[in-house]
């Protein structure tokens, strides 16, 4: 077995009279592209906000890249390698494209201390040659000037997927990157992301089957909190239990 | 949102006020009108305390409702410095920014775990706070004050004539100004703004969001404490007043007035708002009646403050 990036280790969090989460065991090998997917409400945001450190859990832990990160807050994970990707779109309307993804690579570079008051950040030209550089890879060099808010709807989310890489993450947690796109979207951003997998691991949370099934190399299926099924996306399919439980007959 | 950027012209008119105002006390006192360097001084101390306001709500986004406690705190480092005999400038003005700045630091410490209404409420318990503890503290003179005997020494020279004191009000708030400028392009300004507008966006982008705003909240604490110094050394008091929070409800009309978020935006405002209290005062005791009308009229027909009517952000 490769090695683990990610491992959630029993992990369990109740809200009021809910389970959200029951002891969920997970784990997410380095250089893999691992799908989590799951019935709405079977918990896969709250899943992802105790990976990603916006939420604490009751009990259990999560490891990331050989340390216990449990009780480390959002920023402290996304400077151990961690970035992630928002279901909504959640960028900077109001700024060009490129100072999005300046901002980016300067919460990087300063590993969370940009305490600099007097040098104007225009005059730092590797700040935006490096952001620039990202936004080719996503193919969004051409739209550098515009402002974000003016982006269309796909466009917008490769550039937040440009600004999660410009933090140099160890494993990219892509939150529904497809939701509401059209189909040539979709597509596209498939591609992006299939681009994207062979530098970076990605832990992918996504409805969108045919894109979860030709992305993903190992598929994990939560249902009602609990995880009831890991493994390759024939097996996942294969599996009478997510069948029943989430595919439907029909699938 | 946008970061800030000033229009083109709005360096060269700010160099020309600049040496507009050199010249003011003397034009004012050929004239026979020395009274109004005291007051000319008023509005530069009260632009640059508002300016300080204006870094913590305009830039950084936090609706602060006890910035006046820093501000009196400025005064009170001032006066008891006198009282103790240590009347050098180049070492009270940086003390009394010290000291400012410390408090606001741990009040920012404790009320920025808090957000929206609630950080509002927990600065204006500070401020209060502040405002009662130099209320009942007798050594300082209790609710009546602090006087200070005379005003500072500035590199060997004394402070105590008008026109050298209204240079020493323009020095201080030029170079704050142009600092926080500096500020707004730099890299800190840049994230203390995207901060006010996506906190959690930052926070996944890797920036240890709270330390910024606290780094911030005690950068302005510690501006409005030097506002407070020169202002105690400029009416020969210290009042417990100048904490409470009528004194930071008058600040934030200033930044209101001016534009929040503009950098010259609590210049603007202090100059039309003692300017308002000048003239209007002088016809009748209601004059809060008209600063009220001027409010309305504000946030109805100029909803960013003045300033913004002279030059639109751009990204």
């Amino acid at each position: 077995m490769a090695e683990a990036l990610l491992e959630v280790r029993n992990l369990s969090r109740r809200f009021a009279a809910v389970d959200a989460l029951k002891q969920v065991n997970f784990c997410v090998e380095a250089g893999e592209v691992h799908a989590l997917i799951g019935p709405n409400g079977a918990g896969k945001t709250t899943f992802i906000h105790h990976v990603s450190g916006a939420l604490k859990p009751d009990s259990g832990s999560v490891h990331f890249a050989g340390t216990d990160v449990t009780a480390l807050s959002m920023h402290q994970r996304v400077a151990a390698g961690m970035a992630r990707s928002y279901q909504i779109t959640n960028v900077f309307l109001g700024l060009s494209v490129l100072d999005n993804v300046a901002l980016a690579v300067q919460g990087r570079q300063d590993s969370g201390s940009s305490f600099r008051f007097w040098k104007p950040v225009i005059a730092e030209q590797g700040l935006f040659d490096e952001a620039f550089v990202y936004l080719e890879q996503l193919g969004l060099a051409e739209r550098s000037v515009s402002l974000a808010g003016n982006l269309a709807h796909g466009e917008q989310r490769a550039l937040e997927l440009a600004m999660a890489l410009a933090t140099k993450p160890k494993m990219l947690l892509l939150d529904e990157p497809m939701a509401g796109a059209g189909p040539e979207e979709s597509a596209r951003m498939v591609e992006l992301i299939e681009h994207l997998a062979r530098h970076v691991t990605i832990l992918l949370v996504e409805h969108d089957m045919t894109a979860v099934f030709r992305l993903a190399d190992r598929v994990s299926v939560l249902v009602n909190g609990s995880l009831i099924c890991t493994g390759t996306p024939d097996a996942v399919r294969a599996d009478p239990a997510v069948r029943r439980a989430y595919l439907g007959d029909t699938a | 949102m946008a970061f800030y950027r000033p229009a083109p012209y709005q360096k060269p008119l700010a160099i020309a006020l600049l040496l507009a105002m050199l010249v003011l006390p003397n034009v004012l006192t050929a004239f026979g009108q020395e009274f109004y360097i005291g007051f000319a001084t008023r509005i530069l101390i009260f632009a640059l305390a508002a300016s300080s306001l204006n870094l913590v709500l305009g830039f950084a986004g936090m609706f602060s409702l006890g910035h006046a406690a820093f501000f009196g705190t400025g005064a009170y480092v001032a006066a008891i410095c006198m009282a103790n005999g240590i009347n050098d400038a180049l070492l009270v003005f940086p003390l009394a920014m010290g000291v400012a700045g410390l408090f606001a630091l741990l009040v920012g410490a404790i009320s920025l775990r808090t957000r929206g209404v609630y950080f509002i409420m927990i600065t204006l318990a500070f401020g209060q706070m502040a405002y009662y503890l130099f209320v009942s503290a007798r050594t300082w003179g209790g609710d009546d004050g602090l006087p200070l005997v005379g005003r500072l020494n500035l590199a060997g020279f004394s402070l105590n004539d008008d026109a050298a004191f209204f240079y020493a009000a323009l020095a201080s708030l030029a170079m704050s100004i142009v600092f926080l400028g500096r500020l707004a392009d730099a890299r800190f300004g840049r994230v203390i703004q995207a901060i006010r507008e996506n906190e959690t966006r930052m926070e996944a982008l890797g920036y240890p969001v709270f330390r910024y705003r606290l780094i911030c909240f005690a950068l302005g604490g510690g501006l409005a404490g030097l506002a407070g110094a020169l202002l105690a050394n400029l009416t020969g008091l210290a009042s417990p007043n100048l904490l409470q929070w009528m004194q930071s409800g008058t600040l934030l009309v200033m930044v209101i007035i001016g534009g929040v978020g503009y950098l010259y935006g609590g210049m603007v405002g202090a100059l039309i708002l003692l300017c308002l209290e000048e003239v209007l005062a002088g016809f009748t005791l209601h004059w809060h009646i008209g600063l009220g009308l001027l409010l309305l009229g504000i946030v109805m027909f100029a909803p960013k403050g003045v300033a913004a009517l002279f030059g639109k952000q751009h990204g």
